[in-house]
């Protein structure tokens, strides 16, 4: 019998729907794989019960003769920035250590509704702030992957690296990311894996802990492109609770994929090419541009001048919001009070924020501070906010001249962790590929598209008009099929 | 009102006062979330998990609250801003639960406006002056801090936590306490008239920050103080006193005002600082994130323009023209539920003898002095309009005599009946029936032969008496003019 833990979603889905397996099965043996995978550390909190539950629902439907819903079946991670009602959700942080919300967010409603069931909630960097996992209160999640003989832990990417890890090693077939600016698709580039951000407003950000709220999205993590579309339709949808929620129908993205390019164009932005890019990512943009052009798709060149400006801009845009959305996180209703000995309230302010926040958090709401400070506020704020209009503009003249376009999705591939811990800006600089699309709101998608030297997968990126995540997965699918990436880690834990 | 003068040992002194009113939006709902906004609610238990900023939640625009907003500034001649968004106040405190107030910094809803005020109160076609407002903006109302719970901590209620405020923000226009309360009852008027904030200072539904600063008259603006928070019109008129007089000692004495926030003390009727600007908060006001700009269409404003009732100088204009003096016109039209009931009454007493003058002259004399006396204010009136426009008719046709009127209207006090009922029932029915006048005065004339040999012999004086005697054996009941002629006649024998 095969291995249930080997399939994709669509294979789960139609394996339990056709009656080739029970859907109890399939959770059972991710179940396994869960428990038996803490040395990965991608698990905060493990709810096999719920996976069972929706598995059990599933089976009972089928032998009632019911039409399945749309993930009858399937078992998924969650990431730990969405709440789940009665399930310990902390953003990975020691702020929210204990906090169980009392109410379901959107996305993961969403999910449920469609019949999935939830493994567990998944490490990720602490509240969403960081490249590599490594800023999680609740240790590093470490990647399923290694450099040949070498057994260095290396990062599975961060924020949703939890996410990624888990779909990477085979615990889950597909996992919910967010993305701020780049957190599902440079995770999922650095495990091989594909991802998708759709549109901004596309799914709710209802009951996901913010982050940054002009940038953040949900979106999904799985095996494969026609996986991402079957799940992201799931979770995505107009929600009333949300003023930034787009008001649209979801439209069925998995039924019209196509990796046929004919009469497509794909741009090539010329400014993606900065100083000091291996050898290796440079050849891997080249062979993706090779096999769009062979999906049937024109290759033109692009230009996106004020690239240059995003990453600055997005570090100052993201911690801003950062610092103004995490100040609920006081100490007064919930999660972490720390109340020293005859301690007024600024001090339990300050002592709950210096215990509960980690470093990169702090650093992060330090800087958004700054920028929205008298005084600072026109330097910075105001000037990034001009900054992201000129790249929401370059995007929108760059698609009058194409349908999408092609880049890397990140500057290298995994590094070990403890790499670049010591240096911010260097951490920063990964999110250089994926920062403009999100400063613009744009769907974005990684796709794996080989192997660099050490055996290590790296990603392409394909950036699409605003609400063609259709165009954005079609392109995905061309590369998927072209690339035929089949590598996957080997089990060492 | 003369001009308002601080007389110094150095000259004459200017005040010049600026308000921002806080005024409570009348709306069953919050202005960010569904939660209910009733005054005396048991503590913590009108709060939803967006106003207590629970992780996830997002704020969604109440529409009720932001008509309620766009009516008011219509009402007082405003430009309505169809384009206009919500900023963050950031600041820490125990009662502000998100650690920002969602506000209205840089583009607010409404814009310049002015109220007109009457400089003499008691003659509303006097002198007038307008008075500035700069901006109406909506914002969210903070939680209450309780301290008198517990020994040694300070316990929250959430339940105003996100109740929609407007703050309405005059021009330093006003030069004398009294200017400042004519604007402040003219202002609360305009919104019981609106319906868009019940005008309640005891309740906390409105009061003001008060910015009072002085000069030598011709010279340049002072510095300013604000006193914060002053809930009641004569609370302000004091802390503008209080707060002049001080400015001008300080001055006077070689001082400096210094820049900054204080408070009132009701019993003692002084202002004391609370905090200088050294120590203001640096808000870090910036867009909110978490919310689209507030378009407004314009069908949505001829909505709300349609919808705006007549206003207070409007019907004053209008009584005016029914023939009520300037005064009574405008004691009846300073509270919106006098003039309701007013307009209820004019409403009854179509195509009744009883003229508009009468009845207001009615109502301020009769009515009024009635509820003053009985401790109601006009909407629990025991009496109704439709009754008062009968009794009215009554009068106006003969059928009451003044005397009689009052009687019935007593025993409508208190018994709640309409006066024809009353009248039917106690036979308090005036007559001008000559036959039976005729016939007690025949009877008077024969039990007073002495009176009447008197009169007849040149004592005219005692006619006087004889109509006393003769409505005294008719019970007040006969028609007076008639009483007269018939005794002139009788007596002339």
């Amino acid at each position: 019998m095969t291995d249930l833990t080997t399939l994709g979603i669509a294979a789960i889905r139609d394996g339990v729907r056709d009656g080739q397996f029970k859907a109890r099965e399939v959770a059972e043996a991710f179940n396994a794989k869960v428990a038996g995978a803490d040395a990965l550390n991608a698990f905060l909190v493990k709810t096999p019960e719920h996976a069972l539950a929706a598995a059990d629902a599933a089976d009972a439907a089928r032998a009632a003769g019911e039409t399945l819903k749309p993930l009858a079946g399937v078992p998924i991670g969650m990431k730990d920035l969405f709440a789940t009602n009665g399930v310990a959700t902390t953003a990975a942080s020691k702020i929210l250590e204990g906090f169980v919300p009392p109410y379901e967010s959107t996305v993961s409603q969403n999910l449920w509704n469609a019949g999935a069931g939830m493994l567990g909630k998944l490490n990720l960097d602490q509240f969403a702030m960081g490249s590599s996992n490594e800023t999680s209160a609740f240790g590093n999640v470490i990647s399923p992957w290694r450099r040949p003989n070498d057994t260095a832990p290396l990062a599975p990417g961060g924020s949703s690296g939890g996410s990624s890890t888990a779909v990477a090693a085979g615990l889950a077939p597909g996992a919910t990311g967010t993305d701020t600016g780049g957190s599902i698709r440079q995770p999922a580039a650095f495990t091989g894996i594909s991802g998708i951000k759709p549109t901004y407003g596309r799914c709710s950000r209802w009951g996901t802990i913010a982050f940054a709220s002009s940038l953040d999205q949900a979106g999904p993590m799985a095996r494969d492109v026609r996986d991402c579309a079957i799940m992201l339709e799931a979770m995505a949808g107009f929600d009333v609770k949300d003023a930034t929620s787009l008001k649209l129908d979801v439209p069925n993205w998995e039924a019209a994929l196509s990796a046929d390019l004919k009469g497509k164009k794909v741009g090539v932005p010329k400014e993606y090419r900065v100083d000091g890019m291996p050898a290796e990512i440079e050849a891997l943009w080249q062979q993706g541009i090779d096999w769009l052009r062979d999906a049937g798709a024109e290759i033109v060149e692009v230009s996106l001048p004020h690239t240059k400006y995003a990453l600055p801009a997005y570090y100052i845009i993201a911690p801003a919001e950062a610092s103004s959305n995490l100040a609920r996180y006081d100490g007064v209703r919930y999660g972490l009070r720390d109340l020293p000995e005859g301690a007024g309230l600024q001090d339990m302010y300050a002592a709950t924020r210096a215990a509960g926040f980690g470093d990169e958090v702090k650093r992060r709401i330090l800087i958004g501070t700054y920028v929205l400070s008298a005084g600072f506020y026109d330097a910075y704020y105001t000037q990034a906010q001009k900054v992201r209009t000129l790249i929401a503009r370059d995007f929108e003249r760059a698609f009058e001249s194409c349908d999408v376009l092609l880049t890397p999705t990140a500057p290298s591939a995994a590094f070990a962790l403890g790499e670049k811990q010591a240096d911010p800006l260097a951490m920063y600089l990964n999110d250089v590929f994926t920062v403009p699309a999100s400063l613009a709101g744009l769907p974005a998608m990684s796709v794996p598209g080989g192997l660099d030297k050490d055996g290590l997968p790296l990603g392409l990126q394909i950036i699409g008009k605003a609400l063609d995540e259709q165009g954005v997965l079609n392109a995905g699918l061309a590369l998927e099929q072209r690339a035929g990436f089949t590598a996957r880690p080997q089990a060492w834990w | 009102m003369s001009e308002y003068r601080i007389q110094g040992a150095t000259g004459e002194w200017e005040v010049v006062i600026g308000l921002e009113v806080h005024a409570q939006v009348t709306s069953n709902a919050k202005l960010f979330s569904g939660a209910a906004t009733a005054f005396g609610a048991e503590p913590n238990t009108q709060v939803s998990l967006v106003d207590a900023a629970m992780p996830g939640m997002l704020p969604v625009p109440n529409m009720e609250c932001i008509r309620q907003a766009v009516r008011t500034g219509m009402a007082i001649d405003a430009q309505i801003n169809k384009w206009s968004r919500f900023d963050r106040k950031n600041y820490f405190y125990a009662d502000l639960p998100q650690g920002y107030q969602i506000s209205q910094l840089y583009h607010p809803l409404v814009g310049e406006g002015a109220i007109e005020i009457s400089l003499d109160e008691k003659n509303p076609d006097g002198p007038t002056k307008s008075i500035g407002v700069e901006r109406i903006h909506v914002e969210q109302d903070a939680g209450k801090l309780m301290h008198d719970q517990h020994p040694t901590r300070s316990y929250v209620d959430l339940n105003r936590s996100g109740v929609a405020l407007m703050e309405i923000v005059s021009r330093p226009d006003m030069r004398s306490p009294a200017e400042a309360g004519a604007y402040l009852r003219k202002l609360r008027a305009i919104l019981r008239y609106v319906g868009s904030c019940d005008g309640n200072m005891e309740e906390g539904s409105m009061r003001a920050d008060v910015n009072v600063s002085v000069r030598k008259v011709g010279d340049e603006f002072g510095t300013r103080t604000e006193t914060k928070n002053v809930n009641s019109v004569r609370f302000v008129m004091a802390a503008i006193e209080y707060e002049a007089k001080r400015q001008v000692a300080v001055l006077e004495d070689g001082g400096k005002i210094v820049q900054e926030t204080r408070l009132f003390n009701v019993e003692s009727g002084t202002t004391r600082s609370m905090r200088s600007k050294e120590d203001a908060h640096d808000y870090r006001y910036f867009p909110d994130p978490d919310l689209l700009p507030l378009e407004l269409t314009d069908a949505f404003l001829d909505e709300c323009r349609a919808s705006l009732p007549e206003l207070p100088d409007a019907k004053r204009r209008r009584y005016e023209a029914l023939g009520l003096t300037a005064y009574n016109a405008g004691v009846l039209t300073a509270e919106v539920d006098t003039a309701r009931w007013f307009d209820g009454l004019l409403d009854a007493l179509e195509g009744s003898q009883a003229k508009p003058a009468q009845a207001a002259n009615w109502v301020a004399a009769e009515l009024f002095g009635a509820l003053n006396r009985l401790g109601k204010d006009i909407t629990e009136s025991p009496v109704s309009p439709t009754q008062a426009a009968e009794l009215l008719a009554l009068v106006a046709d003969g059928t009451l005599s003044g005397s009689l009127s009052k009687q019935v209207f007593e025993i409508m006090l208190e018994t709640g009946d309409g006066p024809s009922k009353i009248v039917e029932e106690r036979g308090l029915k005036q007559t001008s029936d000559t036959g039976a006048i005729e016939a007690v005065i025949a009877e008077v004339l024969e039990k007073n032969p002495n009176q009447l040999g008197q009169y007849r012999a040149g004592k005219e004086a005692l006619f006087g008496f004889f109509v006393g005697q003769t409505m005294k054996a008719m019970g007040g009941k006969a028609n007076p003019a008639v009483v007269n002629d018939l005794l002139k006649k009788a007596l002339a024998g």
